[in-house]
């Protein structure tokens, strides 16, 4: 790759302030869904039954699926780190080629459901129906179901379009054991991606599904 | 110095190449500074029309020179450039984009590109917002309250929420620029403990943007979300809450205070030892001091909602909460005061702007503990009396010291200095047209005049029109400097490196800086302003 930026020293001072520069970002992506997380809190509170209701019309097998198949990106995500860290050209690109596949997977269900959401009318405005006195509040609740996965659904787009780069330059073979940065700090993100879904699937798809 | 006129190095940020593309794609902090520059004066004045406006329809009590629904849109305006095209920005993207760097004995900052873009996205967000301007404005107050926001006015305020929101990422990706060239782009010796207290005041403020900003960017679409695609959060239709959005707005906003008012102190810690010539007094007091205020300040944001149907206990914790962040920005002036205290004192032009932001901020603040107090909050809540109090601090404080730092800095920026004389001159008149715009409304909002009305009860006239008076002293006072600070630039004396005889790295490099800053990496041995005590000062 390049040489070191003028304004560092060497490359492990460029390398480093990279890493906490990535840290420090994912520190705003936690609070900018901290307050969707916030705002959801205070009306799960006010109307558990009516969230619970909600719920029970999201697909909690579709759920699980999109669950296993980020967990499995997060997984080939972290053997593309070991792979660049390694060395291995072409076992670089194809981790970092399944992670994106396992990612585009991931939306396509999602899309799947979106669709199926919307010929039920459940996607919150005029076209809204919920039977049942819990109506209001359970549009509340749709409505953070579709702001929450929808900001997370941006946010893997993003991330499965770095991902393309990145698997395009590594086929390429523009990374080394001691130049790979790039591969790391998409690593951290990806895995954010993941930790955010974690939240949002119980949150969102489990709630009153324990045993009464 | 020697007796020789110092020359303009040959090459230099400015003039090593003078095309437009070497500018709107430069990676470097001072011409990124030199840019926001720019894009900031043009917000602050775009701000600050609405405010003629508004002063002028306000000199008479009836409501005569505009329509209710246009004074709403004034206030809007006013407040919504001033916030986050002016105020947020002005000091950390101006003068900390430029002397950050400098001052810690780095190149540039972490992430030069980065840093570009910041001002890109600063600049669209502002295209934005002066779109639903020109589109006829909003009409919700800069506060944007649901459901009149998102529900029941007819303004254009998805446009002008979509433009604050691109703006806050100019801020969030600033903030955590600073961050990481603070932590890793130190010269060699310059421990934190070492740091230029303006330095401190960066980080502080940047950990502020970074964690605080994401809230209003999610806020903010959640209320487009509602507004555009009607989709309920905080519809009480649905069973939603218009207080949370207000409890999210206030998250980030009251935190947003303290990003406008830090690195104005910080730059106050600067002007004030260069000028009294003297060790600060209690850095580490300082330095502490201005942490406490950032984690402090994310704790009080209910204290605008005492009278909004918030819990009352809520209310309580809240109003001492207001009190404890206080006790840091006193700290400051007690330790500012104690460094003017037997010190060479020069009236310099930044001095008299450190001066004149001490004793308003003081006013300002202290007067925030009367808004703190809940029983005083219900009678002047929304008055007058708030309006005093921020303008205090807004203007009094922030506009002030950035103005003292533009001046302080500006040898350096552009190796010329500015008229002294015109300088202080528009010093003290800015003062003193402050302090007639803004004091008497303490007293109308004491005596019950409401804020964003255009009209009011006739006992109140004298007092507006006080304060419109002194409105317009204040924006012939502002404009003095544009027109003598754009004069030096062909006509000011050269600087040299260090006109001031200031202590801090940025002085030891040429003025204007080349584009990298130093010839030499320096190394640090010393503290912060190391200028000579008494003692060594007496012994030959």
């Amino acid at each position: 790759m390049e040489a070191v930026a003028h304004q560092f020293q060497d490359f492990r001072q460029q390398h480093e302030a990279s890493r906490l520069g990535m840290w420090t970002f994912l520190v705003t992506e936690v609070m900018f869904f901290g307050g969707l997380i916030a705002g959801y809190t205070v009306y799960r509170i006010a109307y558990p039954a009516a969230f619970a209701q909600a719920s029970n019309r999201l697909d909690v097998a579709l759920g699980a699926v999109n669950t296993v198949l980020l967990l499995a990106s997060s997984f080939t995500m972290a053997l593309a780190v070991r792979s660049a860290r390694r060395g291995g050209r072409w076992a670089l690109a194809g981790a970092l080629g399944s992670t994106l596949l396992l990612g585009a997977a991931f939306l396509a269900i999602k899309g799947f459901e979106y669709a199926h959401k919307a010929h039920e009318q459940l996607v919150p405005g005029p076209n809204f129906r919920f039977e049942g006195p819990e109506a209001k509040p359970a549009e509340l609740f749709f409505s953070f179901y579709f702001l929450m996965t929808g900001m997370h659904a941006v946010h893997m787009v993003v991330g499965i379009g770095v991902l393309a780069v990145l698997a395009a330059l590594a086929a390429r073979g523009a990374f080394t054991p001691d130049r790979h940065a790039p591969v790391e700090l998409a690593g951290l993100y990806w895995h954010f991606v993941d930790v955010v879904w974690i939240f949002l699937l119980p949150i969102l798809y489990l709630v009153g599904r324990h045993a009464p | 110095m020697n007796g020789v006129a110092p020359a303009r190095p040959a090459e230099n940020y400015l003039n090593w190449n003078y095309s437009v593309r070497s500018w709107l794609l430069t990676r470097d902090h001072k011409r990124i500074a030199i840019l926001y520059l720019v894009t900031v004066t043009l917000f602050f004045f775009l701000g600050g029309a609405p405010a003629v406006l508004m002063r002028l329809e306000l000199a008479t009590p009836a409501g005569d020179l505009v329509q209710p629904e246009t004074y709403n849109k004034l206030f809007t305006m006013h407040g919504v450039v001033m916030i986050f095209f002016f105020l947020i920005p002005s000091v950390p993207a101006v003068l900390g984009n430029f002397v950050l760097p400098l001052m810690i004995g780095a190149r540039d900052l972490a992430f030069p590109r980065l840093n570009l873009a910041s001002w890109y996205i600063f600049t669209v967000g502002g295209l934005f917002t002066l779109a639903a301007i020109a589109g006829g404005g909003v009409d919700t107050g800069w506060t944007f309250y649901t459901p009149y926001s998102t529900v029941f006015s007819n303004s254009h305020v998805a446009l002008t929420i979509v433009g604050i929101f691109i703006t806050g990422f100019s801020s969030i990706l600033t903030g955590l620029n600073f961050i990481v060239t603070l932590h890793r782009l130190r010269a060699p010796g310059l421990t934190w403990g070492r740091l230029p207290l303006f330095a401190w005041a960066l980080y502080a403020t940047s950990l502020i943007m970074v964690l605080a900003t994401p809230v209003l960017a999610i806020t903010l679409v959640m209320a487009a979300a509602e507004r555009l695609l009607q989709v309920g959060i905080f519809d009480p239709a649905l069973g939603g809450d218009p207080i949370l959005f207000q409890h999210l707005f206030w998250f980030y906003s009251h935190p947003a205070v303290y990003i406008m008012v830090l690195p104005a102190m910080g730059v106050v810690s600067e002007t004030i030892t260069c000028f009294a010539r003297k060790r600060i007094f209690g850095y580490s007091f300082i330095a502490g001091a201005s942490l406490a205020i950032a984690v402090l300040g994310f704790l009080v944001w209910g204290h605008h909602m005492f009278v909004s149907g918030q819990s009352v206990y809520g209310g309580m914790v809240f109003s001492v909460l207001s009190f404890l962040v206080a006790i840091p920005s006193a700290v400051k002036v007690f330790n500012w005061t104690a460094t003017l205290y037997k010190g060479s004192v020069l009236f310099s032009t930044p001095m008299l702007y450190a001066m004149g932001f001490i004793g308003l901020f003081t006013l300002g603040g202290l007067t925030g503990l009367f808004l703190a107090t809940l029983a005083v909050d219900v009678h002047v809540h929304d008055t007058y009396f708030v309006v005093a109090h921020f303008h205090y601090i807004m203007v009094g404080g922030t506009v002030m010291a950035y103005l003292g730092a533009i001046h302080f800095w500006w040898p350096k920026m552009t190796g010329r200095l500015y008229p002294e004389g015109w300088a202080r001159f528009s010093a003290i008149l800015v003062f003193v047209g402050f302090n007639l715009t803004f004091f008497p409304q303490f007293v109308l909002g004491y005596l019950g005049m409401p804020r964003r009305y255009h009209g009011y009860p006739e006992e109140f006239q004298v007092l507006n029109v006080l304060s419109s008076a002194g409105a317009s002293i204040l924006a012939v006072a502002y404009v003095f400097p544009m027109l003598y600070l754009v004069w030096s630039l062909k006509y000011g004396k050269p600087a040299g490196r260090n006109p001031w005889d200031a202590a801090g790295l940025e002085w030891q490099t040429a003025s204007p800086p080349p584009v990298d800053n130093f010839e030499v990496i320096p190394v640090v041995t010393q503290e912060a302003y190391a200028y000579p005590t008494r003692e060594e000062k007496e012994t030959p």
